[in-house]
């Protein structure tokens, strides 16, 4: 265990070869940086790269403790790059897990070491690990899980679909949603940070849609590989760790709170405000650190798109066609965290909003219905489900179009 | 750091509970107490809701005397009776997901050493028959196979006793409970063959008969876990609720159950033997799957 700089060989799948000593002394020479210097000083340098690369580089930046893999599609690069940086002496501690309840639960237990933990996974990966995954907010647990959405369904597909996350944003963990390569890599280094603030201490997830970012590339301003963030301090945080160091958080030591009495339920009850109040909590961080909940464009406009993950990039194309092609100027909203969810940020920007439109990669509408839930009574526009593509189905702009103006004909 | 933790500021001691001040001032901790000295210090468990003449409770009881060094050690458990009683103690106690033990003290025991490189920090695994064999079965197999330092300890009532008294996998072929209703159809699963399969260097069959042998395997299997690999200790911790011992006779049935099928079992790597024999030179006379 704990080789780090001493390793090897990388895993084979990561690309065959022995590291070389300059490898992994550039490792220990990494210097630690300030987030703010990390995130906004330093200067960046442009990548034509895949989101799984983006992914990678974000992490060899992020001073990770323990990671820990298990493959499936279309996340399984990811997690072998980590292990190749893992080779490299720039993660310390690795493994490849069993199945995702092993993985989910082993890094909880990493991150009550006082570690800073990270995983990955996908669809189905999310789901099997869904009851630990949801257990973490309660066990105020920083980590970092990277979801490459896809489908979750029968009959069983590998392909792009985000209907997982609609389990995921009622769970307690704190949710963003990345557009492309570029996001995937920012949200993903400022994830360690604001998961481990003192009046955060949560999970964060990052998500993107698979393939359609994580197989794809796309340009990425990234500082140098020389800089990573500070490392974890598990002193200050919301709950103490369990490394024996320090008076231990009491959550199981209670009986009342295994039992079924009216002390349990106030304790468990107010346990769960606690965590949904620290995922507002957070609201701070990504303001200060990812430029707000929300992105708006054109926030006068009549008829608004909102949307989220990679259907944001199709829209900002249709949004370019309907003023360019069609001399219509539009709205679209991008919103980055779902959870928390930007609800006051929808409010004002819906104000004067006569339709609104929430094109969505997945069969349910779950944007959709926290779009609909937090603008009930705020906003007179018509909010329209759709359009929606789901099973691997691209989203076209046309068919964005179709649903901007109801009364043209597009062909799509 | 973690004894100055344990102590009491001198300006809070007059309100400290007596309880406290006999755990700082009479516990367990930086010595190793022995099971001969029970009744002459504060014991890292005392108070418990389990019900009356519970085996489990005894032998959890045994087990914290057993521990090397219970200041830096952390427990991790799941639902079943056991975590009513672990959750109790005074040592940092993770009662977490279903059947997720295993992977929750791999990657703990995994931070911590590489945290504390120059302090051992003990991982144990305290769980039931249904939390490790059943729902636990692929965590407590793969911390095995990857060689992972804890210990493992089943605590195993051969039944779901917290849940009512449901069937296990580790309840006797023939056995008429609930979800059983016409007896269990099937053997109980072979734990400690698995254990061997896996070359898990320390392996205990035992029941609470003999409480000074259950604080030396404990202490055994922990070390050899630090040092060595995984260790798996299976103890017969009988239900007396579900299966209807009387109070009185629990040891009795445990007695009789250690005759007929549930005898001590050790087998000890010679690795693990050689490393015993290292740290203590007389002591150490474990024996090679002893039968009896």
């Amino acid at each position: 265990m704990s080789e780090g700089a001493g390793v090897e060989v990388k895993p084979s799948s990561a690309g065959a070869g022995v590291v070389k000593d300059s490898e992994t002394s550039e490792a220990t020479r990494q210097k630690v940086v300030t987030p703010e210097y990390m995130f906004f000083e330093a200067p960046r340098e442009r990548a034509f790269i895949t989101g799984s690369e983006a992914a990678k580089e974000a992490i060899r930046r992020a001073n990770v403790d323990v990671a820990i893999s298990y493959p499936i599609t279309p996340q399984s690069e990811t997690m072998q790059q980590v292990g190749a940086l893992w080779a490299e002496g720039y993660v310390k501690e690795y493994y490849r897990g069993e199945e995702e309840i092993g993985v989910m639960s082993a890094i909880a237990g990493s991150s009550r070491a006082g570690a800073r933990s990270l995983t990955a996974t996908a669809g189905p990966g999310l789901m099997r690990g869904m009851e630990v995954v949801a257990s973490w907010p309660g066990g105020r647990m920083p980590i970092v899980l990277l979801i490459m959405c896809r489908v979750i369904n029968a009959p069983l597909s590998i392909q792009p679909d985000n209907a997982e996350l609609a389990y995921l944003i009622n769970t307690g963990n704190i949710v963003f949603h990345a557009e492309n390569q570029q996001d995937f890599f920012d949200y993903t280094l400022k994830a360690f940070i604001i998961s481990e603030r003192p009046e955060v201490t949560l999970p964060v997830a990052v998500a993107v849609d698979g393939f359609f970012v994580t197989h794809a590339r796309g340009y990425v301003m990234m500082p140098s590989k020389d800089i990573k963030l500070p490392p974890r301090d598990p002193y200050h945080e919301a709950v103490p760790v369990m490394d024996n160091e320090n008076p231990p958080a009491r959550l199981s030591r209670d009986a009342p709170i295994q039992k079924s009495n009216f002390i349990s339920y106030h304790v468990h009850a107010s346990w769960q405000q606690e965590v949904w109040a620290a995922v507002e909590r957070s609201r701070k961080y990504i303001d200060m650190y990812m430029g707000g909940l929300v992105e708006i464009v054109n926030p006068d406009a009549e008829t608004i798109v909102i949307a989220s993950g990679s259907a944001v990039s199709q829209s900002r194309e249709a949004v370019r066609q309907a003023e360019e092609d069609l001399g219509e100027r539009i709205g679209l909203i991008k919103i980055r965290s779902l959870r928390p969810f930007p609800t006051k940020e929808l409010r004002d920007a819906c104000k004067n909003a006569k339709r609104i439109i929430v094109p969505e990669f997945n069969c349910v509408g779950w944007l959709y219905r926290d779009i609909a839930a937090a603008l009930y009574g705020h906003s007179k526009a018509e909010i329209i489900p759709g359009p929606r593509v789901f099973g691997g189905i691209s989203l076209p702009t046309e068919m964005i179009l179709q649903y901007i103006f109801p009364d043209k004909k597009f062909v799509f | 750091m973690s004894m100055d933790n344990l102590k009491i500021s001198p300006a809070l001691e007059k309100y400290m509970t007596k309880e406290y001040r006999d755990l700082v001032e009479r516990g367990p901790y930086g010595k190793q107490k022995k099971v001969s000295e029970m009744g002459t210090f504060k014991e890292i468990i005392e108070e418990h809701p389990m019900c009356a003449g519970c085996a489990m409770t005894l032998f959890i009881r045994l087990t914290m005397i057993g521990l090397p060094n219970p200041e830096h050690t952390i427990l991790v458990g799941t639902a079943g009776c056991g975590r009513l009683a672990l959750s109790q103690t005074s040592i940092p106690f993770i009662y977490g997901n279903y059947g997720d033990t295993n992977a929750v003290a791999s990657g703990l025991k995994r931070g911590l050493e590489m945290r504390f490189p120059e302090q051992p920090k003990d991982v144990v695994v305290m769980a039931g028959d249904g939390g490790l064999a059943d729902i636990g079965f692929s965590t407590v197999l793969h911390s095995w196979f990857r060689k992972e330092k804890f210990t493992t300890i089943m605590l195993d009532n051969e039944v779901y006793g917290n849940t009512g008294g449901q069937e296990s996998g580790m309840t006797e072929r023939g056995a008429i409970l609930k979800m059983a209703p016409k007896g269990k159809k099937y053997e109980k699963m072979d734990m400690l063959g698995l254990a061997k399969t896996a070359n898990v260097p320390y392996i205990v069959r035992m029941t609470v008969t003999n409480p000074t042998r259950v604080a030396s395997v404990v202490r055994k299997a922990v070390l050899i876990a630090r040092e060595i690999g995984p260790t798996f200790i299976q103890a017969y911790t009988s239900c007396n609720i579900e299966y209807a011992i009387p109070t009185p006779k629990v040891i009795d049935d445990a007695k009789s159950l250690e005759a007929e099928r549930y005898g001590f079992q050790e087998f000890i790597s010679d690795e693990a033997k050689a490393f015993l024999e290292s740290i203590e030179p007389k002591k150490a006379k474990a024996t090679k799957s002893t039968e009896d």
